[in-house]
């Protein structure tokens, strides 16, 4: 299946976040990696959006959109860090 | 009466910040320009447009007759100060780039949103010493266009490499545009499928020995990005990684792969 990166999805992160969030870092629950947003494997129609870890491609996020309701799930990830401009 | 009372409350509150959200705005098309046989460049007016860095995306959004609605996300090819642009490439089987690229006229309107992104971007005058290594492979040039004349507009004298993969010569973006790109810009075109009668550049695809050749010694301290199909961007990134550049200095936009469907490929040109 064809991905692409996290650059792809800035929009839909910055409707969940509230910000610009591709050159924030997220941190893998399961391998430990830490990478910016930008970095992340993508895939955008898994059904949602995926985003997987380059490192151990651990699912990292998962975001659904049902009607006008996104639905996240950041299970797969231990941490985010971004700026609070 | 009570629901306007409850609304002054709640909009007198300071305690909560509004949440910020990307607002879709209606950009009117102010030309058109054929790059190739299947590229377009869409000039666009955007009130109340924020600006941009180079580098950037915006996303537009497509909605048809019966209310199905299409989004894709684009690099904007114009420099920071420039009225927002992008270059879409016609995909046969693609959702919105043949809307975009054959059906969309001057004058025309769709919804955009942005300017998206502060990863791939590169700003003029952050550190004038740090040669630029642009890596594009076919339609990865857009946003690397951004970064070359927001450099030209800005008289930033950083020195500049670009090594651009493309099938052919007529498939080439920007073409009269990079050969006038003046001092300091080196452009290295490298033609993986066909090549003109005499082609003094290279005719391979990018491998660690083109990189080699190509692009600036690791010890130059050199910032690479590095735009293109995804698997374009893994072999070119891994290559730099190997010539010694750190992986935190090669910033990368995949797009998914060539000349596939584009639907939900919000890269159709250039990440998008």
């Amino acid at each position: 299946m064809e991905t692409v990166d996290g650059n792809a999805i800035g929009g839909l992160l910055y409707d969940v976040f509230g910000t610009e969030m591709t050159a924030a870092t997220g941190t893998c629950a399961r391998c430990g990696a830490t990478a910016q947003l930008a970095e992340f494997v993508v895939y955008l129609r898994a059904p949602g959006t995926v985003a997987r870890c380059r490192n151990c491609l651990a699912v990292l996020m998962v975001v659904t959109h049902v009607r006008d309701m996104n639905c996240v799930d950041l299970r797969g990830l231990a941490r985010i860090e971004y700026g609070r401009t | 009466m009570a629901a306007t009372a409850l609304r002054g409350r709640l909009s007198g509150s300071t305690a909560v910040a509004p949440r910020r959200t990307l607002t879709w705005r209606l950009a009117s098309v102010t030309a058109v320009t054929e790059e190739t046989a299947s590229v377009r460049t869409i000039a666009l007016e955007l009130p109340d447009w924020p600006g941009h860095r180079a580098g950037q995306h915006l996303d537009v959004r497509l909605t048809a007759d019966d209310g199905y609605r299409a989004e894709r996300s684009y690099s904007i090819a114009a420099a920071p100060g420039e009225a927002p642009a992008i270059t879409v490439e016609r995909l046969d089987d693609g959702e919105v780039s043949p809307y975009l690229t054959e059906e969309l006229r001057t004058g025309d309107q769709f919804e955009v949103r942005g300017p998206i992104g502060g990863y791939f971007v590169w700003d003029s005058g952050a550190n004038e010493s740090v040669p630029l290594l642009l890596v594009a492979g076919g339609s990865g040039i857009v946003p690397l266009r951004s970064i070359l004349r927001h450099r030209a507009r800005s008289a930033s004298t950083v020195p500049v490499r670009l090594l651009y993969s493309a099938r052919a010569l007529d498939e080439v973006i920007y073409r009269a545009e990079l050969a006038e790109l003046g001092a300091g810009v080196e452009v290295c075109y490298t033609l993986t499928r066909r090549q003109p009668p005499g082609w003094s550049g290279y005719a391979k695809r990018v491998d660690d020995a083109l990189l080699a050749e190509v692009a600036w010694p690791a010890v130059n301290e050199p910032l690479a990005f590095v735009c293109g199909p995804t698997p374009f961007v893994e072999t070119a990134a891994a290559g730099l990684v190997r010539l010694g550049y750190p992986a935190a200095q090669v910033k990368t936009e995949r797009f998914g792969g060539a000349g596939e469907n584009d639907s939900g490929r919000p890269g159709e040109a250039g990440g998008r």
